[in-house]
Order: C-alpha cells, then sequence, then structure tokens
C-alpha cells in the first residue's frame, strides 16, 4: 500500500469524513483511506497542531510521512518501507520496528523508533547522491545495511547494532552506533563523523590511523573514549573521522604499532 | 480518412511567405489541400490562434544506446519525473533523459512532430531504431557517425573520394541513416588511445590525415551524393575555452566548396563551438566574432545549443570532452569505444545561475541567436539533454521573444558574468514569424525535408495551434503567456489527425522515419567485398547482422538522393 497521503499537511484543513475520502493505492487499486482504516478524531487547520495517531499492523503501508513539513505522527506497532522519506519536519515516532529506507533523503524534522530499523535508513536514492541532508534519526534497536548511504547533514543513532557500510558516501553529518557493527564502515566516505561505541571486526584498508582520543563531541555533547581515530576514505581523498572504541576492540590493537 | 479544416487562425508559414495573415488550412488525407469539401469535415476554430507548421527539431538525442546508458546512468532522473498511464498513453518516466514513449508525447504537446537524432554509431544502428520505432506520434530520423570511422579515415588519406561516397551512401542504407554526421573529426580515433586532437591541423594518430582533410572530404563525399542536408558537424576542441578560432577555421575550412549560396556545412550547438579565453578564468564569449562570419558567409547553418539553469545529463559522442567534463564535475560518468567507428561519454550535469561559466554560456546561447541577423542560419535547439532537455524550449521561446524576459534572469545571475555578457546592449527580439524560422521553416529547409516546415498544398499536415493572439499579446512584455502556449499547444495536427488537444494527448498516432537511399551507379556496389573483408577482420558482428533491414523500420520513408557517381 503506498500512503504518501498519510501527514499531517494531507490531513490539515479536514475533518474525519474529508480525511476517511483520501485516495491511496493498493497494489493497482485505488482505494480510500476509510475503507481501510477507521478514521476518528478532530482535525486542525495548520498541519502544526495535528497528531496522527496509527494502531493497527501498518508494516504493509509504504511512505507514511513523506515529504511532511510539520506535525507529529505516532505508530503503536511496526511501520513499512520508505518511512518519512524527503521528510521536512515534525517528528515521527514508531512504537514497533520500521522497515527499509527509513528517512531517505530527509531534509529535517525527528524520526525516533523504538525497536529496529531495516537498511538505508537515512540513505539517497538509487543514483541520486542526496542523503540525509538534516535532521534526526534515533534508533533503540539495531539498524541494517548502508546506514546514512550519501548522508550529507544531520544526525543518526544506533542504540543497537548496525549492518555493514554504514556511512557509506558519506560527506557530512553524525552518525553514531553504541553497539557493534558487522565492518565496512565510512566506505568511500569524504567527510562526516561515525562513532561506533560496539566492536568492529576489521577497518577498511583505505583509511589511515590517526590518534587514539579520550573522547569524541557529538552534537554538543561529550562521549568517553578511548576511541581509536581513523581517517578517510583514501580512496576518495576523504577527510572522514571514523572513531572507534578501544575497549570494545581489541582486534585492532595492533594499530597502535604505528603511533 | 477524414477532411479537416482549421479555421480563422492567425498562420505563420514562412516557406511560404505567409506572415500572420488570417487564414483556413484545409487538410485531407494527411495533406494540405487547397480546399475541402466534404460534409464531413472536421472544422477546428483557431480563432485568436497562432496556426504554424508543426515543429521541427533537428538535433536532439532521443534514441539509442547513448541514451539508454544515461537511462541506466541516471535513475535518480526517473523517480522524481513520472508519467502515470493513462486510456491514450503509456507511463513513462525521465526528466532529461525520459523514456522513447514519454518523449514523444512530449514533443507532441508542445506542438512538435519532427526530432532528429543526431548521433547513431552506426554499429548501433538497429538498437536507435528500435527506439525510434517505439517513440510515438514525431517523425524522425537519425544521423550515423562518420567523422571517426576507419572506412572513411583510409578512403579520404588515400584521396578516394568516390569509394568514399560508395562507402557513405552503403552506411545510409546499411544503418537507414539521414545525414552524414562528423563529431570531432580524428578526435575520437585518438581517444580509443587517450589522446585527442587540438586542432583542425592537428594529424590522428594512426591515419596521419588531419581533421580538416575529414571535414573537407566529406563534405566534397555530401555533394557527390546530393544527400538532403549539409554535413553535420560537432566541430574540434568543442567545450574548451578559445576554441571559437577552431570553429572559426572549421567553417573557413570548406568555404570553397560553396556553390550558389547553399549552405555546405552545419556547425551544430554552435553554442559550446563559440567561447573564448585562454582558460576558464578568462574566459569569455565569443559569440560576436562566430555571428560577425555567419552574418557575411552563405555556406553555414548554425543551431544554438542553448543552455537552460537546471539538472541534465550531457551525452556526446565526443570522449575526450566528456572526460574534461568529468574532471570538472566529478560526477559518475560513462565512457566508451564504438569499435572502429566512435566513442560515447556520458556525464551528469547541472547548470548554476551563480556560475560564472554556466551563466556565459547561457548569454552565448542567445548572443548567437540575437546577434546573427538571418534566422534561416541559427535554430532554436538546446542539444537536448546536453544543454537542457527540451521540455524547457518555452523559455528559451520567451526569451527570444522578449528582452524583459532575459534581463529578469540577468538580475538573478552572476555578477561578473551578467557584467561580461553581450545580452543587456541587444535590443532585438524574435517576431512569431522569426520564432516560426527558427523552430521550424529553417530547420525543415536545413535538412531538405520538402513536405515539413511549411504549410503549402502537398505538404504533411502537421500543424500545431497554440493559443494564443498576435494582435493582441505584445510577446516582449506578456512573455509569460507565451511560455504558457508554447508549452502545452491547443492543438497538435499530426498527418492529418488530431494528436494533442489543450496540451493532452489525445491520440496516439505512429510516425514516420527517414532515411537516404542513394540511388548511384553499379561503381558503388563495388566496395561490398572490400567491406566484407573488413568486417571479417575488425568487426565483432557478421556483415550480413550490421545491416538493418528496412522492414525493421516502423514506418520507413525513404528520402530518395541521385547520386553523381
Amino acid at each position: 500500500m503506498e500512503a504518501e497521503c498519510i501527514t499531517p499537511d494531507a490531513f490539515a484543513g479536514k475533518d474525519s469524513k474529508e480525511i476517511a475520502d483520501l485516495k491511496l493505492w493498493e497494489g493497482n487499486q485505488q482505494r480510500s483511506l476509510g475503507e481501510l482504516f477507521d478514521v476518528e478524531g478532530e482535525g486542525a487547520d495548520n498541519p502544526k497542531d495535528l497528531s496522527i495517531q496509527i494502531f493497527g499492523d501498518v508494516h504493509k503501508v509504504r511512505r507514511i510521512g513523506a515529504s511532511m513539513s510539520s506535525g507529529e505522527i505516532i505508530i503503536h506497532r511496526d511501520a513499512g518501507l520508505h518511512m518519512g522519506e524527503e521528510m521536512k519536519g515534525g517528528k515521527i515516532t514508531v512504537s514497533g520496528n520500521a522497515d527499509s529506507w527509513t528517512g531517505a533523503m530527509m531534509k529535517n524534522g525527528t524520526i525516533e523508533i523504538k525497536g529496529s530499523a531495516g537498511d538505508y535508513v537515512g540513505a539517497a536514492y538509487r543514483g541520486s547522491i542526496k542523503g540525509m541532508r538534516g535532521g534526526t534519526i534515533i534508533i533503540h534497536g539495531n539498524a541494517g545495511n548502508e546506514l546514512g548511504c550519501f548522508m550529507r547533514k544531520g544526525l543518526i543513532k544506533v542504540y543497537g547494532n548496525v549492518g555493514q557500510f554504514a556511512g557509506m558516501h558519506m560527506k557530512n553529518g553524525t552518525i553514531m552506533v553504541l553497539g557493534n557493527s558487522q565492518g565496512r564502515d565510512g566506505a568511500e566516505m569524504t567527510g562526516g563523523k561515525i562513532v561506533i561505541g560496539g566492536n568492529v571486526p576489521a577497518i577498511l584498508p583505505t583509511f589511515t590511523f590517526d590518534s587514539i582520543k579520550q573522547k569524541v563531541k557529538t552534537n554538543g555533547e561529550d562521549v568517553a573514549g578511548p576511541f581509536y581515530l581513523f581517517v578517510g576514505d583514501q580512496t576518495e581523498q576523504g577527510d572522514g573521522k571514523l572513531y572507534v572504541s578501544q575497549t570494545s576492540n581489541p582486534n585492532l590493537k595492533f594499530y597502535e604499532r604505528y603511533l | 480518412m477524414a477532411e479537416l479544416l482549421i479555421k480563422n487562425g492567425f498562420v505563420y508559414d514562412p516557406l511560404n511567405g505567409i506572415n500572420g495573415e488570417r487564414m483556413d488550412i484545409a487538410v485531407k488525407d494527411g495533406k494540405i489541400v487547397e480546399k475541402v469539401k466534404g460534409r464531413g469535415k472536421k472544422v477546428i476554430d483557431a480563432s485568436g490562434m497562432i496556426v504554424m507548421p508543426g515543429g521541427v527539431d533537428i538535433h536532439s538525442h532521443i534514441a539509442g544506446a547513448k541514451v539508454n546508458a544515461g537511462r541506466m546512468l541516471r535513475p535518480e532522473d526517473h523517480f522524481k519525473d513520472v508519467e502515470a498511464k493513462t486510456d491514450k498513453t503509456r507511463s513513462g518516466v525521465g526528466h532529461s533523459i525520459p523514456s522513447t514513449f514519454t518523449t514523444g508525447y512530449r514533443y507532441a504537446k508542445m506542438g512538435y512532430t519532427t526530432v532528429m537524432d543526431p548521433a547513431m554509431p552506426p554499429l548501433k544502428a538497429r538498437h536507435t531504431h528500435e527506439e525510434l520505432n517505439d517513440t510515438p506520434i514525431i517523425d524522425k530520423g537519425s544521423y550515423p557517425l562518420l567523422g571517426d570511422c576507419w572506412f572513411v579515415l583510409e578512403f579520404l588519406k588515400k584521396g578516394m573520394i568516390k569509394e568514399c561516397a560508395a562507402y557513405v551512401a552503403w552506411t545510409m542504407e546499411a544503418t537507414r541513416g539521414y545525414v552524414i554526421k562528423l563529431v570531432n573529426p580524428g578526435g575520437l580515433e585518438a581517444w580509443g588511445f587517450g589522446r585527442n586532437v587540438r586542432n583542425i591541423d592537428d594529424v590522428v594518430l594512426n591515419f596521419d590525415i588531419s581533421p580538416r582533410e575529414i571535414i573537407q572530404g566529406l563534405c566534397k563525399v555530401n555533394q557527390l551524393l546530393h544527400m538532403p542536408h549539409t554535413i553535420h558537424v560537432h566541430t574540434n576542441n568543442l567545450g574548451k575555452p578559445g576554441n571559437y578560432v577552431t570553429t572559426l577555421e572549421t567553417m573557413k575550412c570548406v568555404e570553397h566548396l560553396a556553390n550558389n549560396g547553399n549552405p555546405v556545412i552545419h556547425v551544430t550547438h554552435c553554442q559550446f563551438s563559440a567561447f573564448k579565453g585562454d582558460d576558464w578564468r578568462t574566459f569569455e564569449s565569443g559569440a560576436e566574432e562566430i555571428a560577425k562570419y555567419v552574418n557575411t558567409h552563405s555556406h553555414v547553418t548554425t543551431d544554438m545549443g542553448q543552455v537552460v539553469f537546471t539538472d541534465t545529463t550531457t551525452m556526446t559522442a565526443d570522449g575526450p570532452f566528456q572526460y574534461i567534463l568529468y574532471q570538472l564535475s566529478h560526477n559518475k560518468w560513462v565512457n566508451s569505444d564504438v569499435e572502429t567507428e566512435t566513442s560515447t561519454g556520458i556525464v551528469p550535469f547541472r547548470y548554476k545561475r551563480s556560475s560564472f561559466v554556466h551563466a556565459t554560456q547561457w548569454s552565448i546561447g542567445l548572443e548567437l541567436a540575437l546577434l546573427i541577423e538571418d534566422p534561416w542560419k541559427i535554430y532554436m535547439t538546446t542539444d537536448h539533454p546536453n544543454a537542457a532537455p527540451f521540455i524547457y524550449y518555452p523559455k528559451i521561446v520567451s526569451w527570444l521573444m522578449s528582452r524583459a524576459a532575459r534581463e529578469k534572469l540577468l538580475k538573478k545571475m552572476n555578477k561578473r558574468a551578467v557584467h561580461k555578457s553581450l545580452l543587456p546592449t541587444i535590443d532585438r527580439e524574435y517576431t512569431f514569424n522569426e520564432l516560426a524560422i527558427a523552430t521550424r521553416a529553417g530547420q525543415a529547409k536545413a535538412l531538405g525535408l520538402k513536405n515539413k516546415g511549411h504549410l503549402g498544398v502537398g505538404a504533411d499536415a502537421d500543424i500545431a495551434i497554440y493559443n494564443i493572439n498576435p494582435q493582441t499579446v505584445d510577446p516582449s512584455k506578456k512573455y509569460k503567456l507565451i511560455r504558457k502556449a508554447f508549452k502545452h499547444a491547443a492543438y497538435t495536427i499530426k498527418d492529418g489527425q488530431i494528436a494533442v488537444k489543450d496540451g493532452e494527448i489525445v491520440r496516439s498516432v505512429q510516425g514516420k522515419t527517414f532515411w537516404v537511399k542513394v540511388k548511384a551507379s553499379r561503381s558503388l556496389r563495388e566496395i561490398v567485398p572490400k567491406l566484407k573483408e573488413a568486417f571479417e577482420d575488425y568487426y565483432t558482428v557478421q556483415y550480413e547482422n550490421y545491416i538493418v533491414p528496412e522492414h525493421y523500420l516502423a514506418v520507413s520513408s525513404p528520402v530518395q538522393v541521385k547520386a553523381e557517381v
């Protein structure tokens, strides 16, 4: 189901009956929102004042909150693909898990996921070099591969583990992972900051080892280390910073020889 | 077939000397006729509207292997611009490189009915025609790239003009091509070895021939074969500061071949070939020099290659030039060398108002169009999609017709570029008649398409009707209305059938594919055994599979010419 109509911007200025008439595609059939959901509540003229709550299971509903500019969406269970793509403002909260492409190409706003997220969180769509350009994504669980691909600005914080290629092609902004990574972090990055608190199997050979830092500053707050600092990706003459926890990574101890 | 009468429109038909007269146009069986009598005739009331021949585009990369590689390179160009399927049309995608069906529909919506794809590697002819078959409504043709072909280079080196003509005639038939196209003559052959040529007297690697000899040789071949169009040249050093000198030399080198004041060379997307200065910092416009030469010589025609500030995809057969663009933009790119024939390069590109170079390029295109006095010598193109996608033609129309429109944009552009630009000193504004020449009549005439670009009796009934009243609307002031009218034609009539109404497709018809069939003496066939031998030695395909059979074209329309050999 393609539900880009579930945004505060589309709901603004409509009562519950008009909202139930909004059209969306289910496969190749066009349906109205009212056929698939029970719509209740009061409307508001300004999207800023709207809070949309979704109680059902929407893990098969794509593009919820796409291009939204303000207001709030709360999803009490799992959310589907492309949630909050190209979001410009406002907040989306998911109590369950989110799928892949969450916050793809987003420009501003906040997405908070209590569960885990899929691949390509905050990434650029195929072929584009404009990944996440602002805003914040917070994931309390795990995230998949290519987190923040082509990221240009903003913050992604993951409390759990991440897959491979976190911060691939990253240009600027911050990615913070408190759990483990499956490796290849920051491949082809040219700028920005990746902090990994857990274990990393290996660092790409195209990163140079710089130093050991006792703390890192991310978005104004200090994170206590110590961290190994790597700079790269040298294949792109990049100046990206990759911080990896010293205590969680005894496997990287051999780098200390190069100090 | 139904009869059609277009009543009371303001008709602009420069080839027949009709300049905004209010008259009726009658159509029968897809042709324009003196009058229609039948009771069942359909009548279109065009009062208060402009009636012009259907638009003709002499240079627009709409099909072929290179265009398709561009589509694959740029998914981000597609997902933002999606056309849903309707009852009458198929779905499609694409901003700068639209899919085939969308290309046809969008051209038709602007009132265009004939579009030429200007760069077909002969080896990829089959693919090109497959795509052209799938491009609806418009008539089309394709130009085989011959300026770097081994056969041509070898024949010309040995001075065998007649044999070269025979080969070119064979290629036109084998690839169903329409025009002899030269792209950076000699440079592409050198690019196969990572080199380029520096000027038109440089020596081409391995062939001991200069670009000058290639241009002159193919120009002579063109005359021997009596081709409908002249040679179509993308100059050496294109896209490099200071290249206007090369462009002038290219024009001068065929000056002595001119006969009866007819054009013998078409220098295409001239904007890219009119750069002055030593490097990008001292970059400036060479439009004045080029315009001065074109104004005083009758053997040259050109087209604009006008830049519009937008995101687009550059694609030419000029591999070395595309490599420079890649180095400038650091964007992703595609490059290839097509066996013994040509090369290709594709680089996504964004033209920015704030950039000194891009803003100057914008200015050069318009300076050329406005400083070249005779509209029969310069045509409106964007070299789609190199300088801009063709959907921006209405904007260019407004810049040509309105000084105010130009000045409005000049205010928002790079200040240094504006300071150096000649545009603020140019008062000229195109009239509707001049516009009709630059967008249809002139192009059709240059292409030698006798039934296109005019509304005389016997012409193909390709007609565009725009909802604008030339008596009440002053294009110089109301340029926004002009843009709107030219963006969505009130009617586009193709072969007597209404294809577009009020800017929407109402009927998708199949257009023709033009190609040149050379009628010559038997001697031309004598080169075939030699070709077969060469195919065994050099090509990855067999001679027999190389030839595109005529039945491969959806609607084949051969243009017969009688060669002098």
